[in-house]
């Protein structure tokens, strides 16, 4: 049941070099910058959202992920949720208004697989490239992959079954696709909205574990191109072009230089709420995860930030 | 270019130039001895326990290479670049 959060709005990414950070995911991602504070940390977003930022980067010892975030839909809400999350049993923490740059309070919450997530209401709107009165089709001076926004993250971790209680009970998240081996649920995608998922969890045996933060793009033509830029810039490549099972996107995987991964996908499913949940048997995974090839890859499955 | 003896329970070698990685190096001559990850050191994947020989590194994450693991000869290969003939140990993702 929707509980007013509208869906993922950022992600913040540890680096190990800022310099070759901004690099790939400015002039070869195609993410355009927005901002830096007083830390360090450089803000970009795809030319399509409206939000100031959607992509943190703050240089760091270690690779991964810090935290993502959700937008909701009023302070409100916020302070309901906020609420929700104690009784929940999650460890809260405010972060005040301005912490990054243009960006509303947060709610920061813990979580049964280890990650850190947030909550806030409000973030400056710097429009989209194309402007919002009589926009042209898409802006003239894009770059690299020409992403057009921050769809997804995939993270790892041990507790999903805790995961699914936070996401679906507390926050108000649809289970859309699951991947089971008898009993014991190994992959789960929730949504809030139309996509297919805001965000999903693959079971591990560790905790906080950063799989990929995934990047729309417009077609399968752009994901193709995608993958000659990682040929032409010797990007590290994990898999691709190919499709997915779940899901059903056709997606490219390619690492940062500091060794996080990235997919750029078009296409897929879409979710309407009362959609029954689509269930992967384990016996089909490989078909699940590479429709094409139907095989596994030891890389994709266990190479984490 | 130098030479690369990966110490294993099947030994290999490869040739690798100062401007690449270990690992790359591996790559480029279809060498399977060490896993490949990542190829950022954010992974650990491509760890490997430095044996003998001259070397520089670039800045590896933490949560693999512990600054103690760096100081027994621990790296990460793909970001460890040869400055002479060198022996080393895959020692994987552990």
């Amino acid at each position: 049941m929707q509980k007013g959060v509208i869906g993922t709005a950022h992600v913040q990414i540890r680096v190990l070099d800022m310099d070759e950070a901004v690099t790939h995911y400015r002039d070869r991602l195609g993410l355009l910058e927005t901002d830096r504070d007083s830390q360090g940390r450089v803000y970009l977003k795809g030319w399509t959202e409206a939000d100031k930022f959607s992509v943190v980067l703050r240089e760091a010892d270690e690779a991964g992920m810090d935290f993502m975030g959700f937008k909701v839909l009023n302070n409100e809400v916020l302070a309901s949720l906020r609420q929700d999350l104690i009784d929940f049993g999650c460890n809260v923490e405010d972060i005040p208004a301005g912490e990054l740059n243009g960006c509303g309070a947060r709610v920061r919450f813990d979580s049964p697989t280890g990650h850190m997530f947030e909550l806030f209401a409000e973030k400056e709107v710097v429009g989209r490239a194309t402007g919002h009165r009589n926009p042209d089709a898409w802006p003239m001076d894009l770059k690299g992959m020409k992403a057009t926004r921050l769809d997804h993250c995939l993270l790892y971790g041990d507790d999903l079954d805790g995961s699914l209680e936070l996401f679906r009970d507390v926050l108000g998240f649809w289970l859309t696709e699951e991947a089971m081996d008898g009993d014991v649920r190994i992959a789960q995608f929730l949504t809030t909205s139309m996509k297919e998922h805001e965000i999903a969890f693959i079971r591990s045996e560790g905790k906080g574990q950063f799989h990929h933060a995934s990047f729309l793009l417009e077609s399968w033509e752009d994901v193709l191109k995608a993958a000659d830029l990682i040929s032409m810039w010797d990007i590290s490549i994990d898999i691709g072009p190919t499709r997915h099972g779940l899901t059903h996107g056709q997606t490219i995987y390619f690492f940062d230089p500091s060794g996080n991964r990235n997919e750029t996908f078009a296409g897929g499913d879409w979710y309407v709420p009362g959609m029954p949940t689509t269930t992967w048997d384990a016996e089909k995974l490989g078909k699940a995860v590479f429709y094409h090839a139907r095989e596994l890859n030891e890389r994709f499955l266990t190479v984490t930030t | 270019m130098f030479h690369i003896d990966v110490v294993s329970s099947e030994d290999k070698s490869f040739e690798c130039p100062p401007e690449k990685s270990l690992l790359h190096g591996m790559e480029s001559q279809s060498v399977k001895a060490i896993n490949v990850g990542c190829r950022g050191g954010g992974c650990g994947f491509c760890k490997i326990r430095i044996l003998d020989g001259e070397f520089e590194t670039k800045k590896m994450s933490i949560k693999f290479i512990t600054k103690e693991e760096q100081a027994e000869g621990f790296a990460l290969s793909c970001r460890v670049f040869p400055r002479s003939d060198m022996r080393v140990m895959a020692v994987g993702n552990d």
